[in-house]
Protein backbone atom coordinates (compact mmCIF):
# COMPACT_ATOMS: atom_id res chain seq x y z
CA UNK A 1 0.00 0.00 0.00
CA UNK A 2 1.29 3.37 -0.96
CA UNK A 3 2.07 5.93 1.70
CA UNK A 4 -0.34 8.87 2.01
CA UNK A 5 1.63 12.11 2.19
CA UNK A 6 -0.90 14.89 1.75
CA UNK A 7 -4.19 14.92 3.58
CA UNK A 8 -5.46 18.41 2.81
CA UNK A 9 -5.18 20.94 0.06
CA UNK A 10 -1.69 22.30 -0.09
CA UNK A 11 -0.09 25.00 -2.11
CA UNK A 12 3.55 24.28 -2.68
CA UNK A 13 6.38 25.90 -4.60
CA UNK A 14 7.10 23.27 -7.25
CA UNK A 15 8.81 23.15 -10.61
CA UNK A 16 6.84 21.60 -13.46
CA UNK A 17 8.90 18.44 -13.08
CA UNK A 18 8.18 18.24 -9.36
CA UNK A 19 4.47 18.94 -9.86
CA UNK A 20 4.18 16.17 -12.42
CA UNK A 21 6.19 13.75 -10.27
CA UNK A 22 3.88 14.48 -7.33
CA UNK A 23 0.86 13.86 -9.58
CA UNK A 24 2.41 10.55 -10.63
CA UNK A 25 2.99 9.64 -7.00
CA UNK A 26 -0.62 10.39 -6.18
CA UNK A 27 -1.87 8.44 -9.21
CA UNK A 28 0.35 5.54 -8.08
CA UNK A 29 0.70 3.83 -11.49
CA UNK A 30 1.36 0.08 -11.61
CA UNK A 31 4.25 0.29 -14.06
CA UNK A 32 6.60 3.08 -15.05
CA UNK A 33 9.35 2.47 -17.60
CA UNK A 34 11.95 5.06 -18.50
CA UNK A 35 15.43 5.61 -19.80
CA UNK A 36 17.81 8.51 -19.08
CA UNK A 37 18.47 9.67 -22.64
CA UNK A 38 19.87 13.18 -23.13
CA UNK A 39 17.74 15.04 -22.40
CA UNK A 40 15.59 13.15 -19.90
CA UNK A 41 14.02 15.27 -17.19
CA UNK A 42 13.96 15.38 -13.43
CA UNK A 43 10.52 13.74 -13.51
CA UNK A 44 11.93 10.23 -13.56
CA UNK A 45 14.68 11.11 -11.11
CA UNK A 46 12.18 12.41 -8.56
CA UNK A 47 9.72 9.62 -9.22
CA UNK A 48 12.36 6.92 -8.83
CA UNK A 49 13.12 8.31 -5.37
CA UNK A 50 9.42 7.86 -4.53
CA UNK A 51 9.73 4.25 -5.66
CA UNK A 52 12.88 3.72 -3.56
CA UNK A 53 11.27 5.27 -0.52
CA UNK A 54 8.17 3.11 -0.86
CA UNK A 55 5.78 6.03 -1.40
CA UNK A 56 4.28 4.22 -4.39
CA UNK A 57 3.55 0.61 -5.36
CA UNK A 58 4.95 1.15 -8.83
CA UNK A 59 7.15 -1.36 -10.62
CA UNK A 60 9.86 0.85 -12.08
CA UNK A 61 11.43 -0.76 -15.14
CA UNK A 62 14.79 0.68 -16.10
CA UNK A 63 15.17 -0.17 -19.77
CA UNK A 64 17.94 0.30 -22.32
CA UNK A 65 16.35 2.96 -24.52
CA UNK A 66 13.31 5.17 -24.96
CA UNK A 67 12.12 2.78 -27.66
CA UNK A 68 12.12 0.04 -25.02
CA UNK A 69 10.59 2.32 -22.38
CA UNK A 70 7.44 2.82 -24.41
CA UNK A 71 7.47 -0.83 -25.53
CA UNK A 72 7.47 -1.90 -21.88
CA UNK A 73 4.57 0.46 -21.22
CA UNK A 74 2.59 -1.04 -24.12
CA UNK A 75 3.08 -4.54 -22.72
CA UNK A 76 2.21 -3.46 -19.19
CA UNK A 77 -0.84 -1.51 -20.25
CA UNK A 78 -2.26 -4.41 -22.26
CA UNK A 79 -1.52 -6.83 -19.42
CA UNK A 80 -3.89 -4.89 -17.22
CA UNK A 81 -1.52 -2.48 -15.49
CA UNK A 82 -1.72 1.31 -15.46
CA UNK A 83 1.44 2.39 -17.25
CA UNK A 84 3.16 5.76 -17.45
CA UNK A 85 6.42 7.14 -18.71
CA UNK A 86 8.20 10.45 -19.18
CA UNK A 87 10.45 11.73 -21.90
CA UNK A 88 11.60 14.83 -23.74
CA UNK A 89 12.64 15.95 -27.22
CA UNK A 90 14.96 13.40 -28.85
CA UNK A 91 13.71 10.79 -26.38
CA UNK A 92 10.26 11.05 -27.92
CA UNK A 93 11.86 10.83 -31.34
CA UNK A 94 13.37 7.49 -30.39
CA UNK A 95 9.96 6.33 -29.15
CA UNK A 96 8.39 7.21 -32.48
CA UNK A 97 7.88 3.70 -33.83
CA UNK A 98 6.12 2.62 -30.65
CA UNK A 99 3.87 5.71 -30.57
CA UNK A 100 1.66 4.34 -33.33
CA UNK A 101 1.85 0.85 -31.83
CA UNK A 102 0.58 2.15 -28.49
CA UNK A 103 -2.33 4.00 -30.11
CA UNK A 104 -3.04 1.23 -32.63
CA UNK A 105 -3.17 -1.41 -29.89
CA UNK A 106 -5.29 0.98 -27.84
CA UNK A 107 -2.99 1.02 -24.85
CA UNK A 108 -4.10 3.94 -22.62
CA UNK A 109 -0.58 4.94 -21.60
CA UNK A 110 0.00 8.41 -20.20
CA UNK A 111 3.26 9.96 -21.29
CA UNK A 112 4.73 13.10 -19.75
CA UNK A 113 6.42 15.03 -22.47
CA UNK A 114 8.70 17.91 -21.60
CA UNK A 115 8.83 19.75 -24.91
CA UNK A 116 12.37 20.18 -26.12
CA UNK A 117 14.03 20.89 -29.44
CA UNK A 118 15.15 18.07 -31.69
CA UNK A 119 18.78 17.72 -32.71
CA UNK A 120 20.77 18.83 -34.67
CA UNK A 121 22.37 21.01 -33.46
CA UNK A 122 21.99 19.40 -30.06
CA UNK A 123 20.09 21.85 -27.89
CA UNK A 124 17.89 20.49 -25.00
CA UNK A 125 15.84 23.73 -24.64
CA UNK A 126 12.16 24.28 -25.28
CA UNK A 127 10.28 24.09 -28.51
CA UNK A 128 7.37 22.01 -29.76
CA UNK A 129 9.08 20.17 -32.61
CA UNK A 130 9.08 16.89 -30.66
CA UNK A 131 5.33 16.87 -30.00
CA UNK A 132 4.43 18.23 -33.44
CA UNK A 133 6.44 15.47 -35.07
CA UNK A 134 4.25 12.99 -33.19
CA UNK A 135 0.96 14.74 -33.75
CA UNK A 136 -0.40 12.23 -36.29
CA UNK A 137 0.34 9.08 -34.29
CA UNK A 138 -3.10 8.69 -32.74
CA UNK A 139 -2.28 10.18 -29.32
CA UNK A 140 -4.35 12.73 -27.47
CA UNK A 141 -2.04 15.73 -27.01
CA UNK A 142 -2.57 18.13 -24.13
CA UNK A 143 -0.38 21.21 -23.63
CA UNK A 144 0.12 23.03 -20.34
CA UNK A 145 0.89 26.70 -19.79
CA UNK A 146 2.34 26.31 -16.31
CA UNK A 147 3.14 23.78 -13.60
CA UNK A 148 -0.38 23.93 -12.17
CA UNK A 149 -1.88 22.93 -15.50
CA UNK A 150 0.73 20.22 -15.97
CA UNK A 151 -0.29 18.78 -12.60
CA UNK A 152 -4.03 18.91 -13.30
CA UNK A 153 -3.79 17.80 -16.93
CA UNK A 154 -1.87 14.70 -15.95
CA UNK A 155 -4.46 13.56 -13.41
CA UNK A 156 -7.33 14.22 -15.81
CA UNK A 157 -5.32 12.74 -18.68
CA UNK A 158 -5.18 9.36 -16.94
CA UNK A 159 -8.95 9.23 -16.72
CA UNK A 160 -9.41 10.47 -20.29
CA UNK A 161 -6.98 7.90 -21.69
CA UNK A 162 -8.69 5.04 -19.91
CA UNK A 163 -12.19 6.07 -20.96
CA UNK A 164 -11.43 5.59 -24.65
CA UNK A 165 -8.31 3.41 -24.56
CA UNK A 166 -6.32 6.11 -26.28
CA UNK A 167 -2.83 7.09 -25.14
CA UNK A 168 -2.34 10.61 -23.81
CA UNK A 169 0.70 12.83 -24.23
CA UNK A 170 0.69 15.47 -21.51
CA UNK A 171 3.08 18.21 -22.60
CA UNK A 172 4.78 21.10 -20.84
CA UNK A 173 7.42 23.51 -22.09
CA UNK A 174 10.98 22.46 -21.32
CA UNK A 175 12.78 24.61 -18.73
CA UNK A 176 10.21 27.44 -18.90
CA UNK A 177 7.66 25.23 -17.12
CA UNK A 178 9.62 22.11 -16.27
CA UNK A 179 12.46 23.78 -14.36
CA UNK A 180 10.92 27.04 -13.10
CA UNK A 181 9.35 27.14 -9.65
CA UNK A 182 5.66 27.86 -9.71
CA UNK A 183 2.80 28.04 -7.23
CA UNK A 184 1.05 24.68 -7.41
CA UNK A 185 -2.13 23.83 -5.57
CA UNK A 186 -2.33 20.11 -4.97
CA UNK A 187 -5.16 17.75 -4.20
CA UNK A 188 -4.95 15.30 -1.33
CA UNK A 189 -3.55 11.87 -2.21
CA UNK A 190 -6.83 10.05 -1.51
CA UNK A 191 -8.75 12.49 -3.70
CA UNK A 192 -6.50 11.82 -6.67
CA UNK A 193 -6.62 8.05 -6.15
CA UNK A 194 -10.37 8.09 -5.90
CA UNK A 195 -10.63 10.29 -8.98
CA UNK A 196 -8.49 8.10 -11.23
CA UNK A 197 -9.95 4.89 -9.80
CA UNK A 198 -8.84 1.36 -10.65
CA UNK A 199 -7.34 0.61 -14.04
CA UNK A 200 -8.95 -2.04 -16.18
CA UNK A 201 -8.52 -3.20 -19.76
CA UNK A 202 -11.17 -5.30 -21.56
CA UNK A 203 -8.52 -7.77 -22.80
CA UNK A 204 -5.84 -8.04 -20.13
CA UNK A 205 -3.16 -10.52 -21.21
CA UNK A 206 -2.52 -11.67 -17.64
CA UNK A 207 -5.99 -13.03 -17.07
CA UNK A 208 -7.45 -13.69 -20.54
CA UNK A 209 -6.25 -15.88 -23.41
CA UNK A 210 -6.04 -13.23 -26.08
CA UNK A 211 -3.75 -12.25 -28.93
CA UNK A 212 -2.51 -8.67 -28.91
CA UNK A 213 -0.77 -7.20 -31.94
CA UNK A 214 -1.74 -9.60 -34.72
CA UNK A 215 -1.10 -8.88 -38.39
CA UNK A 216 -3.87 -7.11 -40.31
CA UNK A 217 -3.30 -7.07 -44.04
CA UNK A 218 -5.02 -5.30 -46.93
CA UNK A 219 -8.32 -6.88 -45.93
CA UNK A 220 -8.64 -5.35 -42.46
CA UNK A 221 -5.89 -2.81 -41.56
CA UNK A 222 -7.87 0.15 -42.83
CA UNK A 223 -10.91 -0.67 -40.68
CA UNK A 224 -8.78 -0.58 -37.53
CA UNK A 225 -7.42 2.83 -38.54
CA UNK A 226 -10.99 4.02 -39.06
CA UNK A 227 -11.78 2.78 -35.54
CA UNK A 228 -9.01 5.04 -34.22
CA UNK A 229 -10.53 8.01 -36.04
CA UNK A 230 -13.92 7.21 -34.52
CA UNK A 231 -12.32 6.97 -31.07
CA UNK A 232 -10.71 10.39 -31.57
CA UNK A 233 -14.13 11.79 -32.43
CA UNK A 234 -15.36 10.51 -29.06
CA UNK A 235 -12.70 12.51 -27.22
CA UNK A 236 -14.75 15.70 -27.00
CA UNK A 237 -17.56 14.00 -25.08
CA UNK A 238 -15.21 12.00 -22.85
CA UNK A 239 -13.08 15.05 -22.12
CA UNK A 240 -16.10 17.05 -21.06
CA UNK A 241 -17.19 14.24 -18.75
CA UNK A 242 -13.74 14.04 -17.17
CA UNK A 243 -13.42 17.78 -16.69
CA UNK A 244 -16.94 17.99 -15.25
CA UNK A 245 -16.03 15.36 -12.69
CA UNK A 246 -12.78 17.16 -11.89
CA UNK A 247 -14.63 20.44 -11.56
CA UNK A 248 -16.97 18.86 -9.00
CA UNK A 249 -13.98 17.52 -7.11
CA UNK A 250 -12.35 20.97 -7.03
CA UNK A 251 -15.63 22.62 -6.05
CA UNK A 252 -16.18 20.15 -3.22
CA UNK A 253 -13.04 21.46 -1.57
CA UNK A 254 -14.86 24.72 -0.96
CA UNK A 255 -11.71 26.82 -0.80
CA UNK A 256 -10.97 27.45 -4.48
CA UNK A 257 -11.97 30.53 -6.46
CA UNK A 258 -14.10 30.02 -9.57
CA UNK A 259 -11.40 31.33 -11.91
CA UNK A 260 -8.94 28.90 -10.40
CA UNK A 261 -11.29 25.98 -10.98
CA UNK A 262 -11.92 27.10 -14.57
CA UNK A 263 -8.21 27.28 -15.22
CA UNK A 264 -7.49 23.85 -13.77
CA UNK A 265 -10.08 21.77 -15.58
CA UNK A 266 -9.27 20.18 -18.90
CA UNK A 267 -10.53 22.13 -21.92
CA UNK A 268 -9.78 22.24 -25.62
CA UNK A 269 -9.15 25.98 -25.77
CA UNK A 270 -8.85 28.85 -23.33
CA UNK A 271 -9.98 32.21 -24.73
CA UNK A 272 -8.53 35.35 -23.19
CA UNK A 273 -10.26 38.68 -23.85
CA UNK A 274 -11.34 37.70 -27.36
CA UNK A 275 -14.95 38.97 -27.22
CA UNK A 276 -14.21 42.43 -28.61
CA UNK A 277 -10.69 41.78 -29.89
CA UNK A 278 -9.65 43.07 -33.30
CA UNK A 279 -6.31 41.32 -33.16
CA UNK A 280 -6.49 37.71 -32.01
CA UNK A 281 -3.40 35.65 -31.33
CA UNK A 282 -3.39 31.86 -31.25
CA UNK A 283 -0.69 30.15 -29.22
CA UNK A 284 0.21 26.99 -27.33
CA UNK A 285 1.98 26.50 -24.01
CA UNK A 286 3.95 28.84 -21.77
CA UNK A 287 4.04 31.70 -24.28
CA UNK A 288 0.36 32.24 -23.49
CA UNK A 289 1.31 33.61 -20.05
CA UNK A 290 3.57 36.28 -21.53
CA UNK A 291 0.99 37.10 -24.19
CA UNK A 292 -1.77 37.57 -21.58
CA UNK A 293 0.45 40.02 -19.69
CA UNK A 294 1.11 42.02 -22.85
CA UNK A 295 -2.59 41.97 -23.75
CA UNK A 296 -3.42 43.50 -20.36
CA UNK A 297 -0.80 46.22 -20.83
CA UNK A 298 -1.84 47.06 -24.40
CA UNK A 299 -5.52 47.11 -23.45
CA UNK A 300 -4.67 49.90 -21.02
CA UNK A 301 -3.63 51.84 -24.14
CA UNK A 302 -6.99 50.99 -25.72
CA UNK A 303 -5.72 48.33 -28.10
CA UNK A 304 -8.22 45.51 -28.58
CA UNK A 305 -6.17 42.35 -28.47
CA UNK A 306 -7.14 38.82 -27.45
CA UNK A 307 -5.64 35.36 -27.27
CA UNK A 308 -6.87 31.84 -27.86
CA UNK A 309 -4.70 29.32 -26.08
CA UNK A 310 -4.86 25.81 -27.50
CA UNK A 311 -4.77 23.27 -24.69
CA UNK A 312 -5.66 20.16 -26.66
CA UNK A 313 -3.90 19.91 -30.01
CA UNK A 314 -5.05 16.38 -30.89
CA UNK A 315 -7.92 16.04 -31.51
CA UNK A 316 -7.90 19.65 -32.70
CA UNK A 317 -10.89 21.86 -31.71
CA UNK A 318 -11.64 23.33 -35.15
CA UNK A 319 -15.19 24.53 -34.47
CA UNK A 320 -14.52 26.00 -31.06
CA UNK A 321 -11.46 27.85 -32.32
CA UNK A 322 -13.31 29.27 -35.34
CA UNK A 323 -15.98 30.63 -33.00
CA UNK A 324 -13.36 32.79 -31.25
CA UNK A 325 -11.77 33.92 -34.50
CA UNK A 326 -15.00 34.95 -36.23
CA UNK A 327 -14.97 38.58 -35.12
CA UNK A 328 -11.26 39.24 -35.41
CA UNK A 329 -9.95 41.68 -38.00
CA UNK A 330 -6.59 39.92 -38.17
CA UNK A 331 -5.20 36.70 -36.73
CA UNK A 332 -1.66 36.02 -35.59
CA UNK A 333 -0.70 32.37 -35.25
CA UNK A 334 2.32 31.61 -33.09
CA UNK A 335 4.24 28.43 -33.78
CA UNK A 336 7.03 27.03 -31.67
CA UNK A 337 7.87 24.45 -34.33
CA UNK A 338 8.92 24.48 -37.97
CA UNK A 339 7.59 22.52 -40.90
CA UNK A 340 10.49 23.41 -43.26
CA UNK A 341 8.94 23.79 -46.67
CA UNK A 342 5.38 24.11 -45.42
CA UNK A 343 3.69 27.49 -45.64
CA UNK A 344 4.14 28.02 -41.90
CA UNK A 345 4.17 26.17 -38.60
CA UNK A 346 1.93 23.21 -37.73
CA UNK A 347 -0.54 25.34 -35.73
CA UNK A 348 -1.01 27.59 -38.76
CA UNK A 349 -2.32 24.67 -40.85
CA UNK A 350 -4.87 23.82 -38.18
CA UNK A 351 -6.04 27.42 -37.84
CA UNK A 352 -6.40 27.73 -41.61
CA UNK A 353 -8.44 24.51 -41.69
CA UNK A 354 -10.66 25.77 -38.87
CA UNK A 355 -11.31 29.01 -40.77
CA UNK A 356 -11.93 27.28 -44.10
CA UNK A 357 -14.45 24.88 -42.54
CA UNK A 358 -16.45 27.89 -41.35
CA UNK A 359 -16.03 29.76 -44.62
CA UNK A 360 -14.10 32.54 -42.92
CA UNK A 361 -11.49 34.42 -44.92
CA UNK A 362 -9.38 36.87 -42.96
CA UNK A 363 -5.90 38.37 -42.93
CA UNK A 364 -3.57 36.04 -41.08
CA UNK A 365 0.13 36.06 -40.25
CA UNK A 366 2.31 33.28 -38.94
CA UNK A 367 5.09 33.76 -36.41
CA UNK A 368 7.80 31.22 -35.70
CA UNK A 369 9.24 31.89 -32.25
CA UNK A 370 11.22 30.31 -29.45
CA UNK A 371 12.91 27.50 -31.36
CA UNK A 372 15.54 25.80 -29.23
CA UNK A 373 14.54 27.90 -26.22
CA UNK A 374 15.07 31.31 -27.89
CA UNK A 375 13.59 34.03 -25.68
CA UNK A 376 10.01 35.08 -26.31
CA UNK A 377 9.58 38.02 -24.00
CA UNK A 378 7.25 40.97 -23.64
CA UNK A 379 9.07 42.94 -26.35
CA UNK A 380 8.71 40.04 -28.76
CA UNK A 381 4.96 39.76 -28.19
CA UNK A 382 4.80 43.52 -28.80
CA UNK A 383 6.74 42.99 -32.03
CA UNK A 384 4.15 40.41 -33.13
CA UNK A 385 1.32 42.82 -32.32
CA UNK A 386 3.15 45.60 -34.14
CA UNK A 387 3.45 43.53 -37.32
CA UNK A 388 -0.26 42.69 -37.14
CA UNK A 389 -1.21 46.35 -36.58
CA UNK A 390 0.90 47.47 -39.52
CA UNK A 391 -0.72 44.77 -41.67
CA UNK A 392 -4.15 46.06 -40.67
CA UNK A 393 -3.12 49.55 -41.74
CA UNK A 394 -2.37 48.21 -45.19
CA UNK A 395 1.36 47.69 -45.00
CA UNK A 396 2.67 44.74 -47.00
CA UNK A 397 4.12 42.46 -44.31
CA UNK A 398 5.52 38.98 -44.85
CA UNK A 399 3.18 36.04 -44.28
CA UNK A 400 5.75 34.14 -42.24
CA UNK A 401 7.83 35.99 -39.65
CA UNK A 402 10.68 34.63 -37.57
CA UNK A 403 10.65 36.42 -34.23
CA UNK A 404 13.81 37.36 -32.34
CA UNK A 405 16.43 36.26 -34.85
CA UNK A 406 19.90 37.57 -34.04
CA UNK A 407 20.87 40.86 -35.72
CA UNK A 408 24.34 39.64 -36.69
CA UNK A 409 22.76 36.65 -38.41
CA UNK A 410 20.31 38.88 -40.29
CA UNK A 411 23.27 41.12 -41.31
CA UNK A 412 25.08 38.06 -42.63
CA UNK A 413 22.19 37.30 -44.99
CA UNK A 414 22.55 40.66 -46.77
CA UNK B 1 -14.23 -9.28 -35.66
CA UNK B 2 -13.51 -5.61 -35.09
CA UNK B 3 -12.25 -5.83 -31.53
CA UNK B 4 -10.52 -2.91 -29.81
CA UNK B 5 -6.96 -2.50 -31.09
CA UNK B 6 -7.24 -5.56 -33.38
CA UNK B 7 -7.28 -7.92 -30.42
CA UNK B 8 -8.13 -11.57 -31.10
CA UNK B 9 -10.15 -12.38 -27.98
CA UNK B 10 -9.98 -16.22 -28.05
CA UNK B 11 -7.33 -18.84 -28.84
CA UNK B 12 -7.21 -21.52 -31.57
CA UNK B 13 -8.36 -19.32 -34.42
CA UNK B 14 -5.67 -19.64 -37.06
CA UNK B 15 -7.99 -21.95 -39.06
CA UNK B 16 -10.26 -18.98 -39.61
CA UNK B 17 -7.55 -17.20 -41.52
CA UNK B 18 -8.13 -18.45 -45.06
CA UNK B 19 -4.83 -18.43 -46.90
CA UNK B 20 -6.22 -20.33 -49.92
CA UNK B 21 -6.64 -17.18 -51.97
CA UNK B 22 -2.87 -16.67 -52.10
CA UNK B 23 -2.74 -19.57 -54.61
CA UNK B 24 -1.78 -19.25 -58.27
CA UNK B 25 -1.61 -23.01 -59.02
CA UNK B 26 -3.82 -25.50 -57.29
CA UNK B 27 -3.01 -29.16 -56.65
CA UNK B 28 -5.35 -31.70 -58.25
CA UNK B 29 -5.31 -35.35 -57.19
CA UNK B 30 -5.38 -38.22 -59.73
CA UNK B 31 -6.81 -40.91 -57.49
CA UNK B 32 -5.97 -43.74 -59.92
CA UNK B 33 -2.23 -43.09 -59.55
CA UNK B 34 -2.18 -42.43 -55.74
CA UNK B 35 -0.72 -45.21 -53.55
CA UNK B 36 -1.46 -43.43 -50.21
CA UNK B 37 2.24 -43.26 -49.29
CA UNK B 38 1.51 -40.05 -47.32
CA UNK B 39 4.65 -38.25 -48.51
CA UNK B 40 2.43 -35.32 -49.51
CA UNK B 41 0.96 -35.28 -46.01
CA UNK B 42 4.44 -35.06 -44.49
CA UNK B 43 5.77 -32.29 -46.74
CA UNK B 44 2.69 -30.04 -46.78
CA UNK B 45 3.65 -26.89 -44.78
CA UNK B 46 0.00 -25.90 -44.30
CA UNK B 47 -1.52 -29.21 -43.14
CA UNK B 48 -3.77 -29.05 -46.17
CA UNK B 49 -3.71 -32.74 -47.18
CA UNK B 50 -6.96 -34.34 -46.03
CA UNK B 51 -6.60 -37.90 -44.82
CA UNK B 52 -9.42 -40.24 -43.85
CA UNK B 53 -9.00 -43.86 -42.71
CA UNK B 54 -5.35 -43.87 -43.74
CA UNK B 55 -6.18 -42.70 -47.25
CA UNK B 56 -5.31 -39.43 -48.95
CA UNK B 57 -8.65 -38.06 -50.18
CA UNK B 58 -7.96 -34.50 -51.28
CA UNK B 59 -6.89 -30.96 -50.35
CA UNK B 60 -8.06 -28.27 -47.95
CA UNK B 61 -8.34 -25.50 -50.52
CA UNK B 62 -9.18 -22.90 -47.82
CA UNK B 63 -5.62 -23.11 -46.55
CA UNK B 64 -3.50 -24.60 -49.36
CA UNK B 65 -1.26 -21.78 -50.65
CA UNK B 66 -0.37 -23.70 -53.80
CA UNK B 67 3.34 -24.10 -53.05
CA UNK B 68 3.45 -27.31 -55.11
CA UNK B 69 5.67 -29.27 -52.69
CA UNK B 70 3.20 -32.20 -52.69
CA UNK B 71 3.23 -32.43 -56.49
CA UNK B 72 7.04 -32.17 -56.59
CA UNK B 73 7.58 -34.89 -53.98
CA UNK B 74 4.85 -37.30 -55.15
CA UNK B 75 6.65 -40.50 -56.32
CA UNK B 76 3.75 -41.49 -58.62
CA UNK B 77 3.01 -38.10 -60.20
CA UNK B 78 -0.50 -38.39 -58.79
CA UNK B 79 -0.71 -34.67 -58.01
CA UNK B 80 -0.89 -32.15 -60.82
CA UNK B 81 -0.60 -28.37 -60.41
CA UNK B 82 -3.30 -26.64 -62.43
CA UNK B 83 -3.47 -22.88 -62.95
CA UNK B 84 -6.25 -21.22 -60.93
CA UNK B 85 -8.87 -19.50 -63.04
CA UNK B 86 -10.12 -15.95 -62.38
Amino acid sequence: MAVILFKDRVVRPLTGNMAVSEAMRQINPDVVAAYPITPQTEIMQIFSSFVSNGYVDTELITVESEHSALSACVGASLSGARAMTATAGPGLALMWEILSIASGMRAPIVLNLVNRALSAPINIHCDHSDAMGARDQGWIQIFSEDAQEAYDHLIQGVKLAEKLYLPVMSCMDGFIVSHAIDRVSMLADEEVREFVGEYSHPYPMLTKTVTHGPIAMTDSYMEFKHQQRLAMEEVEKALNEVSKEYKELLKSKGNLEDWEIEKRILKFVEPYKVEDAEIVLVAIGSAAGTIKYVIDKLREEGKKIGLVKIKVFRPFPYEELAKYLENAKIIGVLDRAETFGGKGGPLLSEVLTALYLKGIFKPIRNFIYGLGGRDFNIIHVKEVVDILERTLKGENTPFLNYINLRKDYLESLK
Amino acid sequence: MWELGAVIPYPGNSKEYKTGNWRTFKPVLHKDKCINCMICFMVCPDSSIIVEDGKMIGFDYDHCKGCGLCAYECPKDAIEMVKERG
